[in-house]
């Protein structure tokens, strides 16, 4: 997620639509209100550190399956998706249709009974119980950093936005404070509002806070499509507005020079659909622990595939809203008149800004950050700034009022994507790290105690991150990159695992460790189309070119799962395995199937699995 | 958990709901509304999650009333059961 420092063009053109009022503030203050208030309310029930990490185990899955997708509700999601929409059209829909429902289901339907019956605590835990203490270790280590840094990003990108958008200008230019002092402030509030609600409540309040930042989001979002759509003339006025390939997401995909993606199928289902996917729902911490805070095994199973149901649906809140910013108008002259109380006409001329006017529909044009000049790509034209698709969006089409919850939607889904990452680093951090190498044996006082201050400190790392990344420009790509080395190979430790019970726990640490390496020198050898020499790979040497970011991405995974597949096979043959009498529970051919007899066919996990898989061969053909 | 979500959620949406739907009607006819295509955003969405925030209210009473009836849950109604 890029936001580079506003300039002053862009500046002085959002703050003209920028008119938030008095109303449009009551609506955030309310929200922090209450967003802090269920953390108080919460908190007289925090007595054990299983109630902080793991919300006592004792909530409803639907309230669970909602905090399941909207943990995974950050930046990248809203902001992001919506940019993706308007690049590349409906077809970012895969992420949602090929990339995230299959392996919801997979691990709702065959990876949840060893989870949440294993009794772990977390995923490093499980991969302690089922392999040894050094691949728990590894993954405990690399997911702690992980989180924290995913959680400053948020807060990074949050605070530039809420300057872009000038959210809270008016409010510092009246108490006579300089308008530098929004970044620091912005960055400040959420990590106070973030902090207080998890300090107070733990994980329950975080996914409480996550289910309300759900059904915030949806409202902010819904009544945008709707005026969107009114706008452009429905979703046919849309089709006829926008290039054909922007409403179909399998056309030309059968070849990756025939589609916006520039990716071919096998990429597509390989590593989108099946690596990276279910390298992610399947094994992250960050989603894997609200299905973990359910009552029951059954609930457990059945949180993602309730997540699943609306999350098929959310292309059509947050990718659709990209569609309808690039087919929409591109901003003109425009007066409008009116009488005012006293009869007079007045008349209210609306000049748009050259980044408006060189954009594309809503979609301003890139502007420099240092010259303040716009950004032409090497043909002359100009580059579009995605990732203010939306903002656009809301400022364009909503009149004061609504404006304030769109607004308060936007940073309800930064702030959940914080709150996620703080409490799975908190809950690693105090189990996996510091009751299992630091302090052993310690009471359950003492660890909910470190558990708060993990929060803390957890925080302010956030801090230090969003921070950094204001001193270095690459410093958010070079971390996503890093990550997805890390991430992809992750799947293949987690699948022979659970599903092959020779794996070993020296082949499992090997094969992580090569799985890493693996994509760490594909990418150090491919290199996209266009692309220069470094952050986008070919650092050792150039061996193959990819036709863009996203197909060297997929593959890059696709390598990565492969080679940690292979050599976890290859080491544990030659060690001796675990006796099967310690895997029982870990193991799919070792544990006895979950009894679901005394449900009728229809409540069973597998039958709303079986519907799910229906519904989104359904959306694919419509969408097709 | 003894509190309800739905409790705080839907007290939330109803005065998001009320604030709304109050400036909405303060505003009727205002050229602010030039944006939103002549809709008045405000009044017809702030009535909407009125009524969102009201029934997650009244359902998360009766919730809560009903788990403050009875107490103790007897062993858990979901648990996998094996064997029999």
């Amino acid at each position: 997620m890029k936001f580079g420092a506003p300039d002053r063009r862009l500046e002085s053109a959002l703050l003209t639509h920028t008119n938030l009022t008095l109303v449009d503030w009551l609506i955030m203050l309310l929200y922090f209100v209450f967003v802090l208030g269920i953390g108080f309310a919460l908190k007289r029930y925090m007595k054990t550190s299983k109630d902080f990490f793991q919300a006592g185990r004792a909530l409803p899955a639907w309230i669970c399956g909602l905090a399941f997708i909207s943990a995974n509700l950050g930046a990248q999601e809203v902001i992001g998706m919506g940019a993706s929409g308007a690049k590349y059209g409906i077809a970012t829909s895969h992420f949602y249709w090929i990339g995230a429902i299959p392996a919801m289901i997979f691990v709702g339907i065959f990876m949840m009974p060893f989870y949440y019956g294993s009794k772990a605590r977390s995923v490093p835990e499980f991969l302690r119980l089922r392999f040894d203490e050094k691949t728990r270790a590894l993954n405990a280590c690399s997911f702690a950093v992980m989180t924290v840094f995913s959680s400053g990003i948020s807060m990074y990108a949050m605070a530039r936005l809420i300057q872009t958008l000038h959210v809270f200008d008016y409010i510092f230019l009246s108490a006579g404070l300089p308008l530098g002092y929004i970044f620091h402030f912005s960055i400040i509030l959420s990590a106070i509002i973030v902090l207080g609600y998890i300090f107070l409540g733990g994980l329950t309040s975080a996914i409480y806070n996550e289910v309300l930042q759900f059904f915030l989001i949806i409202a902010g979002f819904l009544p945008l499509v709707l005026i969107g759509l009114k706008s452009v003339g429905g979703w046919s006025g849309l089709k006829a507005s926008l290039p054909q390939a922007y409403t179909h997401s399998w056309q030309g995909m059968a070849h990756a020079n025939t589609n916006p993606l520039g990716v071919e199928v096998f990429g597509l289902a390989m590593g989108l659909g099946f690596v990276l996917s279910f390298g992610y729902w399947c094994t992250d911490f960050l989603v894997i622990q609200t299905a973990m805070a359910t009552d029951t095994q059954e609930n457990a199973r059945r949180v993602p595939l309730i997540a699943a149901i609306p999350k098929m649906f959310f292309p059509f809140l947050v990718i659709l809203p990209g569609l309808l910013a690039i087919g929409a108008a591109t901003p003109k002259i425009t007066s409008v008149e009116h009488k005012d109380a006293s009869g007079a006409i007045i008349r209210e001329t609306t000049v748009p800004t050259e980044a408006e006017a060189k954009g594309q529909g809503l979609v301003p044009a890139k502007t420099d950050p240092l010259s303040g000049k716009i950004v032409l790509d090497a043909s002359g034209k100009p580059l579009l700034d995605y990732d203010l698709a939306i903002p656009s969006m809301l400022l364009h089409y909503f009149p004061t009022g609504i404006l304030g919850l769109g607004l308060t939607a936007l940073l309800a889904s930064f702030m959940s994507g914080m709150a996620g990452n703080v409490t799975a680093f908190n809950t690693v951090w105090t189990y996996d790290l510091y009751q299992s190498y630091i302090h052993k044996g310690g009471t359950d006082k003492h660890y909910l105690a470190m558990g708060r201050w993990a929060t803390v400190g957890g925080i302010l790392l956030s801090m230090a991150t969003a921070y950094a990344a204001t001193g270095f420009n690459n410093i958010m790509d070079t971390l996503q990159l890093v990550f997805s080395f890390v991430n992809a190979p992750l799947f293949a430790t987690f699948l022979l695992g659970m599903f092959w019970k020779r794996a070993t726990g020296n082949g499992a640490f090997i094969g992580l460790v090569s799985g890493t390496v693996a994509a760490v020198m594909h990418h150090g050898m491919t290199l996209p189309v266009e692309a220069h020499i470094g952050l986008h790979g070919g650092w050792i040497t150039i061996l193959h070119h990819y036709p863009s970011d996203m197909a060297q991405n997929f593959w890059t995974a696709i390598w990565a799962f492969s080679t940690n597949f292979v050599v976890t096979i290859v080491v544990s043959l030659f060690g001796t395995p675990k006796p099967e009498s310690e895997l029982v529970g870990l193991v799919h051919s070792l544990t006895p199937k979950p009894e679901l007899g005394h449900l009728p066919w229809w409540r069973r996990p597998e039958a709303l699995a079986v519907v799910l898989l229906v519904m989104v061969v359904g959306l694919n053909i419509i969408f097709r | 958990m003894n509190l309800d979500l739905r409790i705080p959620m839907g007290l939330m949406f109803t005065l998001v709901g009320l604030i709304l739907t109050v400036y909405g009607i303060v505003t009727q006819g205002s050229v602010i509304y030039a944006r939103s295509l002549g809709i008045n955003a405000n009044l017809d969405w702030g009535l909407v999650l009125l009524v969102f925030g009201g029934a997650m209210f009244i359902l998360g009473r009766r919730g809560q009333r009903r788990a403050e009836k009875e107490p103790v849950k007897l062993a858990e109604s979901g648990t996998v059961r094996r064997g029999h």
